[in-house]
């Protein structure tokens, strides 16, 4: 299927607290705005999850100790595709390659290391974007099939 | 979150959103369970999960290093499609038991 990247339909911006109550909402709203895509709920769940790993890390390891701004932006594209952009001012990341390592965690707690895993493979791209002290982007692309082509 | 315990098997029916924000208050139920009954099987039950991230899967690899010390086993059922491959990239059905279906509760 042939798509244009570069054709913005939709969009929405939205900025958050960096409060783990909003994990849910985050989710849930970019849900939402994904759903004009008419897309299959395993894409939706897709979308979900690596929206929620995203904004959890801006909460768990951007502002570890105070509570900050994220700003959440998701765009649609001529034919279905869907973009994502999770964004913190926090401390960003040293060493983005160690980062995305699948079980990588710098915290040992009861993390599985698996955010950037997840987005990396529930989504078709994802590109991080990090500057320590200044912050991290993460912008995350699928292209949505829905159920535009089911018979 | 309904936990119940019988033939030697601590069943743990969790239920609803699972991510940071609301891992903690899935896990000390459990942990308390396990900590006062010491059983040798423990089953997490996915079935009324609706949705679930890496934290979840952190929240079954905490529980697999607590009940490895004990040497008792962890099988988790009725896990999506996107959760089971959630868990496998963790490598834990090296650890526990994965499975998508199981019985239907009565
Ligand atoms: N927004 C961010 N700001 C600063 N550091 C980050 C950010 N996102 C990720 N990191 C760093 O990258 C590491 C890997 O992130 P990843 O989401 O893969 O694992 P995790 O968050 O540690 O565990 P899990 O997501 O399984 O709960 C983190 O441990 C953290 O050190
Ligand atoms: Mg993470």
């Amino acid at each position: 299927m042939k798509y244009n990247k570069h054709t913005l339909i939709n969009q929405m911006k939205l900025m958050l607290d960096s409060r783990s109550i909003n994990e849910g909402f985050a989710r849930a709203t970019v849900s939402a705005f994904a759903a004009q895509l008419d897309p299959m709920v395993e894409e939706l769940t897709d979308i979900k999850t690596a929206v929620s790993e995203a904004v959890t890390n801006a909460i768990v390891h951007a502002y570890p100790d105070t509570t900050g701004k994220i700003t959440l932006w998701a765009g649609i594209y001529v034919d279905g595709y869907f973009r994502v952009m999770v964004k913190d001012q926090g401390r960003g990341i040293e060493d983005i390659k160690l980062a995305r390592q699948p079980l990588y965690s710098s915290l040992g707690d009861e993390r599985a290391g698996l955010g950037f895993a997840v987005m990396e493979s529930f989504m078709d791209s994802l590109r991080v974007r990090s500057t320590p002290g200044k912050g991290t982007t993460i912008t995350m692309g699928k292209l949505i099939k829905g159920k535009r082509n089911d018979s | 979150m309904d936990i119940r315990y019988e033939k030697n098997r601590l069943t743990a029916y969790l239920v609803g959103e699972i991510d940071h924000h609301n891992a903690a208050a899935v896990r000390e139920p459990i942990d308390q369970a396990i900590a006062k009954l010491r059983p040798p099987r423990v089953r997490l039950d996915f079935a009324a999960v609706t949705f679930m991230d890496s934290s979840a899967v952190g929240l079954v690899m905490g529980r697999y290093r607590l009940l490895a010390a004990h040497d008792a086993a962890l099988e988790v059922v009725n896990l999506s499609p996107q959760g089971l491959r959630m868990m496998q990239m963790a490598h834990l059905q090296t650890l526990a038991t994965l499975k998508q279906k199981e019985e239907i509760r009565t």
